[in-house]
């Protein structure tokens, strides 16, 4: 069994010419929480997802992905992934069911157990009725859940969503946020939530605070509010974000 | 990761483009109807102003409009080359190209099967296109019509590769415009597709040259050989060289740590 942390992150640095976007960034990831990335805009956290993710270049500093390095064991590292971006990249000119299958076809899984999985997930999304429909028909709510089933499709050990609600009504949020959550409690999967929104924290998340490419704090909510000294996440927040 | 991981990717890849090809009828129909138009417009209009010569692959002397196929063949896979890598630069833009990048198989692969599923899509467009060609009284020898398959998918692959390379450097989509201007017309017109090499010679020798070192012009006659079941190992090589050039040029432009994907800025 692989006792690796699901996402490991070591002394990270990152610039755009002469703007640093990362500096130092360390953390580690494990199954059983949601970690809520936290930071405004421009804090560096899509930076840090391009990175995770190896769309960018680690220049300095270490990514591992189910004890695989980013930069050294690509493919396996990447097989340990499930990700949502911030902007939806589904197709939309083909069905849900052609899309996850598509999905799961670069994940190597053969078309009888993508069929299974792609109904195991969609059914748990509530969405298996839509399964034959263009994605171009459905709302940005519906969309983002398929992107969640296809995320899950592969049986990933870490989930990365980069502020998957934006842009949602409250209704598609909710249970958005409600189902992750329930979803990183099953124990099997390692969850890191990139947000700005506090309404999307639970009380037994683990929070990074990241501002201008710097790691702000750490720790369980508790911890956080107990450093900064704050009554309320949103304080702490802003108390870590304010300023400098 | 196992040789079936490889293959299912593969297919799914070629299977997405085939759906795309076949749900977006505007991109079919503007596809044939450009070479067509060539073919019953252009080619009736200069079939008496352009007098052919016999010369290799042909036998006998020719009308025109047998001349231009293979060229009208080349233009398909030239415009289907730019096609893909103009559906690359918007799923970048879109973002759905990240959903491919971050899927554990080498990028080079990715590329690579990207390439082939375009190449495959524009064999299909040749078919039809060589199929209303013969109901217009264009013959090739029925051989032809089988040994143009491996000039096919290697013009294809050499001309998508020039367009993802093309992909990997242009960073919006208003840009594309300038591809056409500055890419596809000179190759296409400085090419052996609409008039053969000695009568450029006859007008100039720098247009001569142009269009002989085109790789566009080698990707043409590989196919006009090959339609009649010869073999042009000049164009062969010459294309196959191209391909590879532009294939490593485009593989290194899709490195993260190379190329243009940390140019970008991010939140």
């Amino acid at each position: 069994m692989n006792t690796s942390p699901a996402l490991s992150i070591t002394d990270v640095n990152f610039s755009y010419g002469a703007k640093k976007a990362l500096d130092g960034v360390s953390f580690e990831i494990n199954p059983g929480h949601c970690t809520m990335l936290l930071g405004p805009n421009g804090a560096g956290k899509s930076t840090l997802f391009s990175l995770m993710t190896r769309l960018y270049d680690t220049p300095s500093g270490r990514i591992e992905l189910g004890g695989h390095d980013i930069k050294q064991e690509t493919c396996k590292a990447l097989a340990t992934l499930g990700i949502v971006f911030q902007q939806t990249t589904l197709d939309l000119d083909l069905t849900v069911q052609q899309n996850l299958r598509y999905h799961a076809a670069l994940h190597g899984i053969s078309g009888k157990v993508a069929d299974a999985r792609i109904l195991e997930e969609l059914e748990r999304l509530g969405m298996v009725e839509r399964r034959f429909e263009k994605v171009r028909q459905l709302n940005g709510g519906h969309r983002r859940r398929v992107e969640i089933a296809r995320a899950l499709l592969h049986k990933p050990s870490l989930l990365l969503l980069d502020e998957p609600t934006v842009g949602l009504d409250v209704p598609s949020r909710t249970s958005i946020v409600d189902y992750v959550h329930r979803l990183a409690n099953t124990g099997n999967i390692a969850v890191l939530w990139a947000s700005h929104l506090i309404d999307e924290i639970y009380p037994d998340d683990r929070l990074i605070v990241l501002h201008k490419g710097k790691i702000r704090a750490t720790g369980s909510v508790d911890a956080v509010l107990q450093t900064t000294g704050a009554p309320q996440i949103k304080d702490a927040f802003f108390k870590l974000t304010q300023g400098d | 990761m196992n040789i079936l991981h490889f293959w299912r990717a593969m297919w799914g890849i070629t299977g997405r483009e085939l759906r795309r090809f076949v749900t977006q009828r505007e991109r079919f129909i503007s596809a044939l109807v450009r070479p067509l138009i060539w073919l019953f417009v252009f080619a009736a209009g200069f079939r008496a102003a352009l007098g052919l010569a016999i010369n290799p692959p042909y036998q006998t002397y020719i009308l025109y409009e047998v001349y231009i196929t293979p060229g009208l063949i080349g233009m398909i896979q030239l415009f289907n080359g730019m096609q893909s890598s103009l559906s690359m630069v918007y799923d970048r833009e879109m973002g759905s190209m990240r959903s491919l990048l971050v899927s554990p198989l080498p990028r080079w692969f990715l590329l690579l099967s990207k390439l082939l599923a375009g190449t495959f899509v524009s064999i299909l467009q040749v078919y039809v296109f060589l199929a209303i060609a013969w109901a217009y009284k264009i013959h090739a020898p029925w051989q032809g019509y089988l040994y143009i398959i491996p000039a096919l998918i290697l013009s294809g692959l050499m001309l998508g590769a020039l367009g993802l390379l093309l992909s990997s450097f242009i960073k919006q989509l208003e840009n594309f415009a300038g591809v056409m201007n500055f890419v596809i017309f000179p190759m296409f017109f400085l090419s052996t597709a609409l008039y053969p090499l000695w009568k450029l010679k006859e007008s100039s020798l720098l247009l001569y040259n142009l269009a002989k070192y085109n790789p566009f012009s080698q990707a043409v006659e590989l196919t006009r050989f090959a339609l009649y079941g010869q073999y042009n190992q000049e164009a062969l090589l010459f294309t196959l060289a191209a391909f590879i050039v532009f294939i490593s040029a485009a593989i290194i432009g899709y490195n993260p740590s190379k190329g243009m994907m940390t140019k970008k800025g991010g939140g």
